[in-house]
């Protein structure tokens, strides 16, 4: 919980998406940086060879996977993995329910995050600050601690195997807070009091005026809840059991360390399928994505 | 606004005392929401784990749940002589000294390189880079698990071009754990490096050209102004970093299973086999918070060692 303070005193600085040119000599001696290009790039083909690899196995039939020397790309495209985990498994219902799970996880989480946030930033009550050192510490308590608890709890209110068990215990984050309160104290409190003196209720300004003005934060933490709930993992798999309430990275896992644990294919396809919608939306939000990152990083 | 403003101030300045009390009963309705959820869901849960550590709570427990046993710090001493979470603990600890250094000083050499080793193409290293982090660690977890495969996988094949015989990376007892590794800096360099970038970007580039002028050279400046001025925000990295790294669990569930002979299986893993597999969950809430406890340490020192020196 201290790092949020000193992190926050040392380097407040807003993050500049893209450096301007340094002036001066460091940018004019570029002649020795060939060799960067070449390290970075290499680094680059390690980090993206996976998933391009990865596509390209997940068109292949059987027998060109099993087919020594192995090919590279394709030789006879085939989108037979893909239609046996929608026929023959229950992958459809597992996506139906990864994305239900997001959805519901993201929604609760921008409605009560931002409105602890707005009390945080903004009103003055009692209990605030040791409010807000309670949000900082959940930061560190690692997520198997509340496991078995929380599964006790969740089969004495019978919701085993239900996606109400996933989504209620994630349906209020500690990070979400955290942004939301640092994006919302920017906000003057002038326009606020101004409100009030006209005679605004408290929920009004937070709906109306604060949460419009909020947008960047919002979408910022629309983007880290939604990957987060997407690709998770230990508590599903504790509190889904049971084939139907699966989500996707539960369902994959299952697969893979159970009995189609050889079948590269169907297992390459799935993780295609559970890979590719987060890398498709971080391609087109990526400044989103790396500057919310940057800004929940640095200021805490 | 500015016509608006000389009154508001007035208002803040002196609170009529009606709007202390509108203020104190907005502000708890608003985190009412949360802090329920908190509570129920978060709060009674770490304190539960708490006290079943001491107890021997286990399956028959599931209907009665406060029917408890208590047998003090006997889950403790358990675990001092368990070799099973012994080596679990060995194999967390090894993941954590070699690799959060490893993932921090790659993160920071790739950070500066794409911050002031190249002029074109940054925004493609820094998507490329990045871009593991934003997938589940399952899919990617069983992509690495082909990959590495010692007959049919990329690596062994692409070692195969160059004349190599590639190891069975993930079936070796001592090369597993390394791969395991590896496979988590893959994952988690990028979220690392685009911090340390944001910071890098921080740094005020006079202080590089003063230092330039002055004669010293790249070394020279790396040491004496990009680390000092790195300072929190690699602390900030490091903590993050080690925090991940100490709670390891999907990757080794996925590639290894633990295996082979145990040399991959991590504190989380072997908690969730304890708590979950073989429903000893007293004893799993007592591995839990030997974790929480390391955790707490492992930041603790490092704030020691990294703090911001004034």
């Amino acid at each position: 919980m201290l790092q949020a303070g000193s992190t926050e005193q040392i380097i407040a600085t807003p993050l500049p998406e893209e450096m301007p040119e340094q002036p001066g000599r460091i940018q004019k001696k570029t002649s020795t940086s060939w060799w960067v290009y070449v390290l970075l790039t290499l680094g680059l083909i390690i980090m993206i060879g996976p998933f391009v690899w990865m596509v390209l196995d997940s068109f292949k039939g059987q027998a060109e996977l099993a087919q020594l020397p192995s090919t590279w790309f394709p030789v006879a495209p085939t989108l037979g993995n893909y239609s046996n985990l929608f026929t023959q498994f229950n992958f459809p219902q597992y996506f139906l329910n990864s994305v239900i799970l997001a959805v519901s996880v993201t929604v609760l989480n921008l409605l009560f995050c931002s409105m602890l946030g707005y009390a945080l930033a903004k009103l003055k009550f009692r209990g605030k600050n040791a409010l807000f050192l309670l949000v900082l510490a959940t930061l560190m308590v690692p997520s198997t601690v509340t496991l078995v608890p929380l599964f006790v709890l969740m089969s004495k209110l019978q919701l085993v195997n239900t996606l109400t068990a996933v989504i209620l215990p994630e349906s209020a984050g500690a990070l979400g807070v955290f942004l939301m309160r640092q994006f919302m104290r920017d906000i003057p409190d002038e326009l606020l009091d101004a409100a009030r003196v006209d005679g605004a209720s408290e929920f009004y300004i937070y709906w109306r005026l604060v949460l419009p003005l909020s947008g960047p934060a919002l979408a910022t933490l629309t983007i880290l809840t939604f990957l987060a709930s997407w690709n998770d993992f230990i508590w599903p798999l504790i509190v889904l059991t049971n084939d139907q309430s699966y989500n996707l990275p539960v369902a994959l896992a299952t697969f893979a360390i159970g009995q189609h644990g050889t079948d590269y294919g169907l297992l390459l396809a799935g993780a295609v399928i559970v890979v590719m919608p987060m890398v498709i939306v971080f391609l087109l939000l990526q400044r989103y994505f790396t500057q919310g990152i940057a800004m929940t990083g640095l200021k805490g | 606004m500015s016509a608006i403003a000389p009154p508001a101030k007035a208002a803040r300045q002196a609170p009529p005392p009606n709007d202390v009390k509108r203020h104190n009963l907005a502000g708890w309705l608003f985190a009412a929401p949360w802090t329920l959820i908190f509570l129920v869901f978060m709060a009674l849960p770490i304190i539960a784990s708490l006290i079943l550590s001491f107890t021997n709570f286990g399956i028959a427990n599931l209907q009665n749940p406060f029917d408890l046993h208590f047998i003090g710090l006997r889950n403790y001493a358990q675990l001092a002589h368990d070799q099973l979470f012994l080596q679990a603990a060995l194999n967390t600890i090894i993941v954590v000294v070699i690799g959060v250094p490893l993932n921090v000083g790659l993160a920071l050499l790739i950070a500066i390189g794409v911050n002031q080793g190249v002029r074109y193409a940054r925004t493609i290293f820094r998507v490329g880079y990045y871009l593991p982090v934003v997938t589940s660690i399952v899919a990617i977890a069983v992509a690495w698990r082909f990959l590495l495969d010692p007959d049919a996988g990329l690596v062994n094949n692409l070692l195969r071009v160059v004349g190599l015989h590639g190891p069975n990376w993930l079936g070796n007892p001592s090369l597993a754990l390394p791969s395991v590794i590896f496979v988590v800096i893959w994952r988690n360099v990028g979220y690392a490096m685009i911090i340390l970038l944001a910071g890098l970007q921080g740094v005020d580039p006079a202080l590089y050209e003063a230092a330039h002028i002055d004669g010293a050279g790249a070394f020279a400046r790396f040491r004496s102004i990009t680390l000092p001025m790195m300072r929190p925000v690699l602390l900030f990295v490091s903590v993050i970093t080690s925090v991940g790294f100490l709670q390891v669990f999907q990757e080794p569930y996925v590639m290894t299973q633990g295996g082979p002979l145990n040399r991959t299986l991590t504190i989380s893993q072997y908690l969730i086999q304890q708590g979950f597999d073989f429903f000893n969950q007293g004893y799993a809430s007592a591995m839990a918070y030997v974790l929480f406890l390391a955790i707490v340490i492992l930041t603790l020192v490092q704030f020691r060692l990294l703090r911001p020196q004034t």
